[in-house]
């Protein structure tokens, strides 16, 4: 009964090319549009997740000067911190795993007959794991460099590009104001920052050298501070604020004459960026799965008319009304399978081509492939035997007269 | 000594009534006859006057608000809704007034449909279509669809699907409604052999005297009682 079921089944849709393509469309549109759509979605936020997270959000950056809202100008009465300073850091802090002290100042860099005025920046190997920032070729300091203060730098990828274009810096001598500093490696692309400055132009050179040959004093502007993770941010914030209080000899009450910075506006809106991207996402999948789910009710309650008087000639003739059910569930369950398979490999490979083409992050959701194969299919069956059943109880010469 | 062969089909006290108490519509007000197997029965009368409800209640389609209906002495009122399509799979052929064949569907597919119910292999079931169709008179347009084939012709495919199966009972409800007198006469012609040389008892409704005449008995319809019998 099962085979005889299967065999009308599959003749019907055969013989129904039309109405087989239309009911099958109707669920290959729905499942590939949310499956696209999500997979897409995810691609985005895997790729925001990330640009924000590459901005270190684990990242302490303490300042001298009174904190305050706006830009930072610095003023006489700003006092730097000093290499006790870091040392005690190092020492007293927990919950931090990277400290690094840093100076800095605007000089011209030249090669060949370029040049090109940029940020060099003095610090220690601990400045390129608090930015999280690895080189895309040669290396960071080695530790003789760092503790003989060598002419060496590591340069970011515009000032590569603006002083070497498509030539290879690596082992090249660019010339900083009055001494010339080898290139020892290029820091991969980082970008704009959260606030549009240009990452990427920037000069890195050992802190010693940095003293010694440009600002000529031990005075350290910044430290770039990391905690062990992102929990660890506020403990470590506070345990910072009360050692440099006591070093800086700041009475209570007083104001602070530095501050201590950390990230969570941007962690705040990562998460926040985050959480809008899935509701979105989850709004854009129920809003395709409710029009590919009323497309699909649409073409089988279209041919009720149809089917009901084919109903009816079955049962004359002597069809029992579980035989005529099993063939339209057959058929249903056929066409609506099909459809949702069709419809995972449209969606799945629009997705993908559409990430690889924009660049993003392939992320494979395999629940939303489920739901929405699901969700089509049961859609399919539903309205695909239901009306069938209702034809089925009727009297046969109802069923035959049935315009 | 002659064994006793119970009529194929008997109504005893049959009424059909539609809706409940006082508004209540009578098709049917109390209808006794018999048929004998091998007869060649014609159901005349106006429209309303309960023909088609019996024609229904002959073909198991229907069932008796009260009385009795026999079916091979079976009282078909005391069945299920299943149990009388069996009834109809094994020993009733239809034929329609409006045809009522698959669209779509091969002249040899709808034949073997009620072969497919009955469950024989598909090389049997082709065999068979294929000699209904022949018999028929239409084995050339066995691949078309009833779209490509003309009403005398569709209304012959009917006919071939209603006796493929070797039926006891073969019931045709106004089969000529929608053909000429030509195409009408020729399907009496195939209705009137098969009662003759397969022994298939045939019962027709119709309003055409013309058509009735090719019947060996008339039962005659009025107010949802039998009005007159004639041989």
């Amino acid at each position: 009964m099962i085979w005889n079921a299967f065999i009308l089944a599959l003749r019907e849709i055969r013989r129904s090319a039309m109405r087989s393509i239309l009911t099958t469309l109707g669920i290959v549109i729905g499942v590939a549009s949310v499956i696209a759509m999500v997979m897409l979605g995810d691609a985005t936020t895997a790729y925001v997740t990330n640009s924000i997270s590459k901005l270190g959000t684990n990242m302490l950056v303490i300042q001298p000067g009174q904190d305050r809202h706006g830009p930072r100008i610095a003023d006489a009465n700003t006092k730097p911190f000093t290499h006790t300073d870091i040392e005690t850091i190092k020492r007293e802090i927990p919950d931090i795993h990277a400290v690094a002290p840093i100076s800095t100042q605007g000089m011209k860099a030249v090669y060949g007959n370029q040049n090109y005025s940029t940020t060099v920046a003095g610090s220690n190997n601990d400045y390129f794991v608090v930015k999280d920032w690895e080189t895309s070729s040669g290396r960071v300091f080695s530790a003789a460099e760092l503790q003989g203060g060598k002419a060496v730098c590591v340069i970011g990828s515009t000032v590569h590009r603006e002083l070497f274009g498509d030539q290879d810096p690596l082992d090249s001598s660019i010339r900083l104001g009055n001494f010339s500093c080898h290139v020892i490696g290029v820091l991969e692309t980082k970008g704009a920052s959260m606030f549009g400055m240009d990452q990427d132009d920037l000069i890195v050179v050992p802190l010693g050298m940095f003293e010694r040959r440009i600002s000529g004093n031990r005075d350290i502007s910044v430290i770039m501070v990391s905690a062990t993770s992102s929990s660890m941010i506020e403990n470590a914030k506070s345990s910072l604020t009360a050692l440099l209080q006591e070093r800086r000899r700041i009475q209570s009450g007083d104001e602070n004459d530095f501050n201590v910075r950390d990230m969570r506006e941007i962690v705040q809106t990562l998460s926040s960026t985050t959480k809008m991207l899935t509701i979105l996402l989850g709004a854009v999948a129920a809003i395709s799965l409710l029009v590919g789910g009323i497309g699909i009710m649409n073409i089988m309650l279209v041919s009720v008319t149809e089917r009901t008087r084919e109903i009816g000639i079955r049962l004359a003739i002597g069809a029992l009304e579980r035989e005529v059910l099993l063939q339209f569930l057959v058929e249903a369950i056929v066409l609506s399978s099909l459809g949702g398979v069709i419809g995972v490999i449209l969606g799945v490979s629009v997705g993908i081509g559409v990430s690889l083409f924009f660049d993003l992050p392939l992320v494979f959701n395999t629940s939303i492939v489920i739901i929405a194969f699901l969700f089509s299919t049961l859609v399919g069956v539903v309205f695909g035997y239901f009306p069938a059943r209702k034809a089925a109880r009727l009297n046969p010469i109802d069923a035959l007269r049935y315009e | 000594m002659e064994t006793y062969i119970p009529p194929v089909i008997g109504f005893k006290g049959v009424t059909k009534s539609y809706g409940e108490g006082e508004a209540a519509a009578y098709a049917l007000r109390g209808v006794d006859f018999e048929i004998a197997r091998g007869e060649f029965v014609a159901i005349m009368g106006p429209s309303g006057s309960g023909k088609s409800t019996a024609m229904n209640i002959i073909g198991c389609l229907d069932t008796p608000s009260t009385g009795q209906y026999l079916f091979e002495g079976i009282d078909v009122g005391t069945l299920s809704r299943d149990q009388r399509a069996l009834l109809r799979r094994n020993y009733i052929g239809f034929i329609f007034q409006g045809f009522n064949l698959l669209g779509k569907t091969s002249a040899v597919e709808n034949v073997e449909l009620p072969l497919l119910y009955r469950g024989f292999p598909a090389d049997v079931r082709r065999a068979k279509a294929l000699e209904a169709l022949k018999s028929v008179g239409l084995e050339h347009v066995a691949h078309h669809t009833p779209g490509e084939l003309s009403g005398g012709q569709q209304q012959r495919v009917a006919i071939a699907r209603a006796i493929v199966t070797d039926p006891l009972v073969l019931l045709a409800d106004e089969p000529t409604g929608n053909l000429d007198t030509a195409k009408s006469i020729e399907v009496m012609e195939l209705l009137q052999s098969f009662n003759r040389d397969k022994g298939i008892t045939v019962i027709m409704v119709t309003h055409e005297i013309d058509m009735a005449a090719f019947a060996s008995r008339k039962i005659h319809f009025r107010d949802g009682m039998i009005d007159k019998v004639e041989q």
